[in-house]
């Protein structure tokens, strides 16, 4: 009977989980349809969505409320969907290179070199303005992640989910003492860098975004050819190893993809943290723990988040703004913690 | 006591320590004391008026002139005491956090302990523009107050170690935006104040302040070296401990509340100096590699960190300029991690 019962679990439960795995991402992306609309007409300056429509489809030269939306709140819920998408799936490759719960993708240093490179750019070459910090952001995004993973690489044996985690922490460690001295002895270069060190989708620079799109198309191909790879990964190296995987060579390939995809976004917004640590831990009680389908809801549920914070900050601080960067913690943290306390996961 | 490891590390750096791994244990011990007392000797004696050898042992053993007695012992020496007992606090509370967590990446820094005292101390300086022993009490609450926050809410019939991470990631997160909102809120002048002492540093030592910082580590030392033995079987696995007698949640709930303790006194009075507690113990164990906690050597590198670090960070940097000592621990600890990382074999002690 104990035989009967297991096998028809073996055959009942993946057709079922198949149809609830495609009916969330349904409703999940019905909500990120809600998240947009709500993040196109809400504001300082509230417009109906029949305006919405009116603005893009049929704009009329001279209407203010035309011009918000089109030149304003385009941009910004542009911005927010790429940012919310690439974070949330590199955050799901580091998890699953890593095996680590708590890796985010700016373990592999990310998040530290661009920043660094921008507080180099605001002391050293005086620029101000966050279009300008664009190329510096994601030079020393890709610059500090080389370094992180030729230390995790160059371990005996080749990098590991522990070296890797250990590397990419350490170098964050370093750059952030770099970063503090500078903002520290310079309180010009406090007073600009502090508002871009939230992260934020408000002033972003939409050509900005059009010049980095082969950048996030490479890490978007990657990121979508990697599920499986992930999978195996997850079994343990030598697992993986035995399956014909070569593990140096997907480790490799997924720090690549991780590196456009957020370095990216963290040149376009600023350093938004959390997103990326977060969503693939909302997302695995629905999914399983089938990397594949793990990666597309993070794609859509990334940025629900981030335009939900984005629109809350609108509302939240009105007529003034809190960024986005500052209130995904705020949204995604009780989500979190209520997940983690449900779950039975005994880790990844 | 024999382990059969389920890693696939190399069988080399096995569990059990074996007699030679613990010689070198010793000789790692020895040498990391012996820089720790040059260290200390080199930031007691260098400065605007440096002291010879002599002049120094002299001063020491109460034979000094009036001048080098006020250098000495009213200047130099409160610094590199605080130093040295602030260092080994932040280490063995990050090596606590991480054993009893099972995650290296789970030191009281990065799980939003040190974030609760940031936040709180920097909403004193920038909302009620308090300063000193004010300060110092509301980073200690914070600590105190966010530590059982994450108890708390990871509790369900016990504390798991990946519930308590995730939770404390979780919090540390909220805490960091909450910083995020008061540094960009606040008038930037007081802003760059509360961000030199998030940094921390041991520059305003007083011997009163050691007084307190010293006596908690000789109620809390103690214990920690009772509770070792139990930490050694804990790391085995829950299930694992709990078949061995161990009595699980208690021994957890008592390294915790011990870890936290150290942490947040020692953040009272240097303020979170960076990083010290997430790259001590690594550091150490990979130095030591014979698998075992490590947690003298840590403390003696978190110790001769945060006094290296605050000796150079007095006398090295260029222009006469002067910063706190946490802005050296990250430049000075990460690239001697990365280094070990990359050269000691792949097969380490982390599950």
């Amino acid at each position: 009977m104990a035989a009967g019962l297991i096998e028809a679990t073996a055959t009942a439960t993946p057709l079922a989980s198949r149809t609830r795995r495609r009916l969330g991402l349904l409703a999940a992306v019905g909500v990120l349809v809600v998240v947009v609309a709500l993040s196109l007409t809400l504001g300082t300056r509230a417009t109906s969505i029949d305006t919405v429509f009116a603005a893009l489809f049929d704009p009329v030269a001279g209407n203010t409320d035309h011009s918000v939306v089109r030149d304003l709140r385009v941009p910004r819920t542009v911005i927010g969907l790429v940012v919310g998408s690439a974070l949330a799936v590199a955050g799901t490759i580091m998890q699953g290179i890593t095996r680590n719960p708590l890796a985010d993708p700016g373990l592999l240093g990310v998040n530290a070199g661009a920043s660094l490179f921008v507080v180099v750019a605001i002391t050293f070459f005086g620029v101000t303005s966050p279009a300008g910090y664009v190329w510096f952001a994601f030079a020393g995004a890709a610059v500090a992640a080389a370094i992180v993973y030729l230390v995790g690489s160059l371990a005996r044996g080749g990098s590991t989910p522990v070296t890797l985690a250990l590397a990419g922490t350490a170098m964050t460690a370093g750059i952030t003492s770099i970063i503090t001295l500078l903002l520290i002895t310079d309180i010009d270069t406090l007073s600009n860098y502090r508002f871009w060190s939230v992260g934020s989708l408000v002033n972003r620079d939409l050509d900005a975004a059009v010049s980095l799109l082969p950048f996030l198309l490479a890490g978007g191909v990657l990121a979508a050819t990697i599920g499986s790879t992930l999978n195996v990964l997850s079994l343990g190296d030598d697992l993986a190893k035995g399956l014909g995987q070569g593990v140096g060579v997907s480790r490799a390939i997924a720090a690549a993809a991780i590196v456009l995809l957020c370095g990216t976004a963290t040149a376009l917004a600023g350093p938004i943290v959390f997103v990326g640590l977060v969503i693939p831990h909302l997302v695995r009680p629905f999914t399983g723990p089938d990397y594949r389908w793990i990666l597309v809801y993070s794609a859509v549920l990334g940025p629900v988040l981030v335009l939900a914070a984005d629109t809350l900050g609108r509302l939240l601080a009105y007529p003034g703004e809190i960024e986005a960067g500052l209130l995904v913690a705020l949204l995604g943290a009780p989500v979190l913690i209520v997940i983690v306390r449900r779950s039975r996961m005994a880790g990844l | 006591m024999t382990v059969v490891k389920h890693t696939d590390a190399d069988t080399r750096s096995s569990r059990a320590p074996s007699a030679p791994a613990t010689s070198r244990r010793r000789i790692v011990i020895a040498l990391l004391g012996l820089l720790v007392v040059v260290l200390a000797a080199l930031s007691v004696s260098v400065g605007a008026y440096t002291l010879t050898p002599s002049d120094l042992v002299l001063t020491l053993i109460g034979q000094g002139s009036g001048s080098d007695n006020v250098i000495v012992f009213r200047l130099r020496l409160p610094r590199v005491v605080l130093g040295i007992l602030a260092g080994a606090a932040f280490a063995i509370a990050g090596a606590l956090f991480q054993t009893i967590l099972r995650n290296d990446l789970a030191s009281p820094d990065i799980i939003g302990i040190s974030g609760g005292a940031s936040v709180s101390a920097a909403t004193a300086i920038l909302v009620f523009g308090a300063s000193g022993a004010i300060v110092s009490l509301s980073a200690f609450a914070g600590a105190l107050v966010v530590a059982a926050a994450i108890y708390l809410l990871s509790w369900r019939d016990g504390v798991s170690g990946y519930r308590f991470v995730l939770i404390g990631v979780g919090v540390a997160f909220l805490i960091q935006s909450a910083l995020g909102y008061l540094l960009t809120r606040g008038e930037v002048k007081e802003v760059s104040q509360a961000l030199v002492w998030m940094v921390g540093g041991v520059g305003g030592a007083k011997w009163p302040d050691i007084a307190v910082l010293a006596g908690t580590l000789v109620v809390l030392l103690p214990l920690v070296a009772a509770l070792a033995p139990r930490l050694r079987v804990l790391q085995l696995g829950d299930d694992t401990a709990g078949g061995l007698g161990v009595p699980v949640e208690a021994t957890r709930l008592a390294l915790v509340g011990i870890a936290v303790a150290l942490c947040a006194t020692a953040t009272a009075f240097v303020g979170p100096i960076a990083f010290v507690a997430f790259v001590s113990a690594p550091i150490a164990r990979r130095v030591v590699r014979d698998g075992s906690l490590a947690l003298v050597p840590s403390a003696l590198v978190g110790a001769a960190l945060v006094v290296a670090a605050d000796f150079l960070a007095q006398h090295a940097l260029p222009g006469e300029l002067q910063v706190p000592a946490g802005i050296l621990t990250g430049v000075l600890g990460a690239p001697y991690l990365l280094w070990l990382l990359a050269t000691t074999n792949k097969g380490d002690r982390s599950a």
